[in-house]
């Protein structure tokens, strides 16, 4: 039957096998399946936090008593209250919000940059992008601190069995709780935070590109484009991260 | 010295719709947002249980806007779609599954 095979080689949009699937170009197409198996990874992470954290008991007392110890998984809202420049004021969760607010911020100006990458407005492509890598810069910033915060700890610390009194977190030792409960933190905004980090190098070559008028020489702007689907999948994972880790 | 290139190009005017369409999703991530910060903090802690499920609700709602009109995943065709969104309800499937496993093997052990 190889005879009836006939390749339309006329269509500049066609891939070297024939008529592109899904009316998708290649590497959006590759994208995306990129990122189905990313978010296989960060379900792998979420399914030994779930497991792990099942297998803690919970925090049984009103919030008002609550106290870091070992043999309760700790309140999320009771970990993560600190903010900037305001020690000692109790704030729950609202840096963590602030964070959040950044990143969808910054999803949102990568939309408008490949909006403007749809009408061939490298100036607009510009801006756009210089919005979104200092949305992701800010939001890498916020999480230095936070991370900063949880290795010190609090003034008081937390005392362990022995009488000792430990401050902060790292992967043998927690004064928040478990010592699973920082290791988890650690890895898995850890692994997001590297994520915001490539997405971050990507955008600053995309602009770079844009700039210097490499995307409009090739015609169209679908770099900002699969870029931007990354861009939104990092903003994705931390709407998740966000309510499994620090919510719920 | 290079001298910068000057575009040639004339870009295609802002569609307003479109913008306005975007800053209108990105009104509605905002929004739900700050439910969820309204429901950490103002619902009593007694309502353990419904908080969970308003919490996982208001996610998977950014989630479906994030995808759907950032990504432009819902004005794909239907077909991507679907190979997209089908293997990942495996996945939330399998989530489901293993986190009341794990429930069920933490009351096997502790009562």
């Amino acid at each position: 039957m190889a005879n009836s095979v006939s390749v339309n080689t006329s269509n500049k949009d066609l891939w070297a096998g024939g008529a592109e699937p899904y009316k998708a170009s290649y590497g959006k197409l590759m994208m995306w399946f990129f990122l189905i198996s990313d978010a296989f990874t960060f379900s792998a992470f979420l399914i030994a936090y779930g497991v792990i954290r099942f297998r803690h008991p919970g925090y049984e007392g009103t919030l008002s008593d609550f106290s870091f110890s070992q043999t309760y998984w700790p309140v999320p809202e009771k970990v993560f209250e600190a903010f900037p420049f305001f020690h000692g004021v109790e704030l729950p969760l609202v840096f963590v919000g602030l964070m959040t607010f950044i990143l969808i911020l910054s999803s949102v100006t990568m939309v408008l940059a490949v909006e403007a990458g749809h009408r061939m407005d490298r100036q607009g492509v510009e801006k756009w992008m210089v919005w979104t890598i200092f949305g992701g810069l800010v939001f890498l910033g916020c999480q230095a601190w936070e991370w900063s915060h949880f290795i010190h700890g609090t003034d008081a610390g937390s005392r362990l069995l022995d009488g000792s009194i430990i401050y902060g977190a790292n992967l043998q030792l927690n004064q928040y709780g478990p010592p699973d409960f920082a290791a988890f933190f650690f890895f898995i905004t850890g692994f997001h935070g590297f994520h915001v980090f490539s997405g971050v190098a990507l955008n600053f070559l995309i602009f770079y590109q844009a700039t210097v008028g490499i995307l409009e020489r090739r015609g169209h702007y679908e770099m900002v484009e699969k870029v931007g689907l990354y861009w939104h999948f990092v903003d994705l994972v931390w709407v998740f991260v966000f309510t499994f880790f620090y919510l719920v | 010295m290079i001298e910068p290139e000057i575009s040639t190009i004339k870009p295609e005017p802002a569609d307003k719709k479109k913008i306005f369409k975007i800053w209108w999703v990105a009104g509605i991530l905002a929004l739900v947002t700050a439910a969820e910060f309204y429901v950490a903090l103002q619902f009593p802690e007694s309502w353990k249980g419904f908080k969970i499920f308003l919490f996982i609700g208001m996610t998977f709602i950014k989630a479906g806007y994030i995808v759907m009109e950032f990504m432009h995943l819902g004005h794909e065709q239907k077909s991507l779609m679907w190979t997209i969104l089908i293997p990942t309800a495996f996945v939330v499937w399998l989530l489901g599954a293993l986190f009341i496993q794990a429930d069920a093997i933490y009351h096997a052990i502790y009562g």
